[in-house]
């Protein structure tokens, strides 16, 4: 199989072992969804400032619990399986897959219900949904890797915000940037840099991953 | 002698610009006046953290290929000099910000990103003390610094390029090279900054040899 059979292969496999057991995506979801209700109890009514910097919280928070699971998920012996049937640019090009389709789920279920419960008008709605887009995107391609290197040290959790929080902030001011842009209305050809911006760094963090993920695995 | 004639430029070099930066000529400037002699001795901080840092990744890139210890205790202790040459940057930086605008802390891209640089190359060391297994811990750790190196550079040089900075040299601000500096400061600084970094290359050169004898001496012949 070439490299292209093999990451569609990883990741539909990825899909039917989530829809078997729809444990971790409801889990998750059901966590955005009471996040998102806790912070309407607490804040009631918001600017639209701090609308903007919530939400990203917490789908910051949201997608390090989705992500952080996507190698220890699986026993140890499967993934030596994997290893020694795909290539190891497959196995990590498939998992970037997949998350980013998590989270892309995840981010459009959060800001559903988030502009439902906080009903905040927003400028332009397209350009935030690119940036929600975007933002998951990164999210995916960072926390992947990050997840990918947490693994291997046991104590999970607290390696893996350790990692990924300083990895993350630049695209997060980048992502805040944005979206603030969109939430006031400005024209969209002030915002093209940003975007620019997002999409260089995505690359560079996925090119990074993949030429560094076949010295990770090897154990 | 040979081999030592760098160390020894390095300390001409040091001695010779803390002098003649604290007591040579410099153009008398609105608002900066004598506080542009800290050009001298911030700048050549973050130039060596960033040298020292750039000497790190190359030998975990190595590391990567050869899988020998020494690449990774050269890399480990190039980061350990780079993060005290990164707090001296931070400290004298707010020294100059606590007269030049008033607080040694304001809010702005590129003091917040060298201080999210700087806890990335913390969390390198943390995650070194995570790993137990000597092989482990100098792959995983060579693969996540590879990884923060081009993150930190955005953070440090092209990120508060983009946004608006107090700093000289981001934000549309002139460097002070272009601006503010006369002939007179240049080779100062210039040499400032080569001195610098020969010094902190010296040093971790020193404790990478420290290193080298405690592994002796910890091995069972």
């Amino acid at each position: 199989m070439n490299l292209l059979q093999q990451v569609k292969t990883l990741v539909y496999k990825d899909i039917v072992l989530e829809w078997r057991s729809k444990y971790a995506i409801n889990g998750i979801l059901l966590y955005v969804v009471s996040t998102v209700f806790v912070c309407y109890q607490a804040f009631k009514s918001v600017d639209t400032l701090v609308w903007n910097a919530l939400f990203w919280i917490i789908l910051l928070f949201a997608s390090i619990n989705a992500i952080s699971r996507s190698f220890v998920q699986e026993s140890p012996y499967r993934q030596l399986y994997y290893y020694t049937i795909a290539n190891p640019k497959a196995v990590i090009l498939a998992k970037i897959i997949y998350n980013t389709l998590v989270m892309i789920l995840l981010s459009i279920i959060a800001f559903t219900s988030y502009s439902i419960t906080f009903n905040t008008p927003i400028g332009d709605p397209t350009l935030y949904l690119v940036a929600v887009l975007l933002g998951s995107m990164s999210f995916a391609s960072v926390f992947t890797m990050v997840s990918g290197i947490s693994a291997k040290t046991g104590n999970n959790s607290t390696i893996m915000a350790v990692l990924s929080f300083p990895v993350i902030i630049p695209l997060l001011i980048v992502l805040i940037k944005l979206s603030q842009n969109a939430m006031n209305g400005l024209d969209r050809a002030i915002s093209t840099g940003e975007i620019l911006v997002l999409l260089a760094i995505n690359v560079i963090t996925i090119a990074i991953s993949l030429l560094l993920f076949p010295y990770l695995w090897r154990d | 002698m040979r081999k030592s004639w760098w160390k020894i430029l390095a300390l001409i070099l040091v001695g010779g610009t803390i002098v003649a930066g604290l007591l040579g000529p410099v153009p008398s400037l609105f608002l900066l006046h004598e506080t542009i002699r800290n050009v001298y001795f911030h700048v050549p901080m973050w130039a060596s953290m960033v040298i020292l840092y750039f000497i790190s990744v190359i030998y975990s890139i190595k590391y990567l290929g050869s899988g020998k210890t020494e690449h990774d205790l050269i890399a480990v202790e190039a980061v350990n000099t780079g993060i005290m040459f990164c707090f001296m940057g931070l400290l004298t930086g707010m020294l100059w910000a606590n007269i030049t605008w008033g607080e040694p802390w304001p809010n702005d891209p590129k003091l917040n990103g060298s201080a999210i640089a700087t806890l990335m190359y913390l969390a390198y060391l943390v995650l070194r003390n995570a790993l137990e297994e000597e092989q482990k811990r100098a792959k995983i750790s060579a693969i996540y610094n590879i990884f923060a190196f081009p993150i930190m550079i955005v953070l440090i040089y092209i990120l508060p390029k983009l946004t608006d900075s107090l700093h000289p040299g981001s934000g549309g601000n002139g460097t002070f090279g272009d601006l503010d500096m006369n002939n007179n400061m240049r080779p100062i600084f210039y040499s400032a900054v080569i001195g610098w970094t020969l010094i902190g290359v010296w040093i971790a050169t020193l404790r990478y040899r420290l290193r080298l004898i405690e592994n002796k001496k910890n091995q069972i012949d």
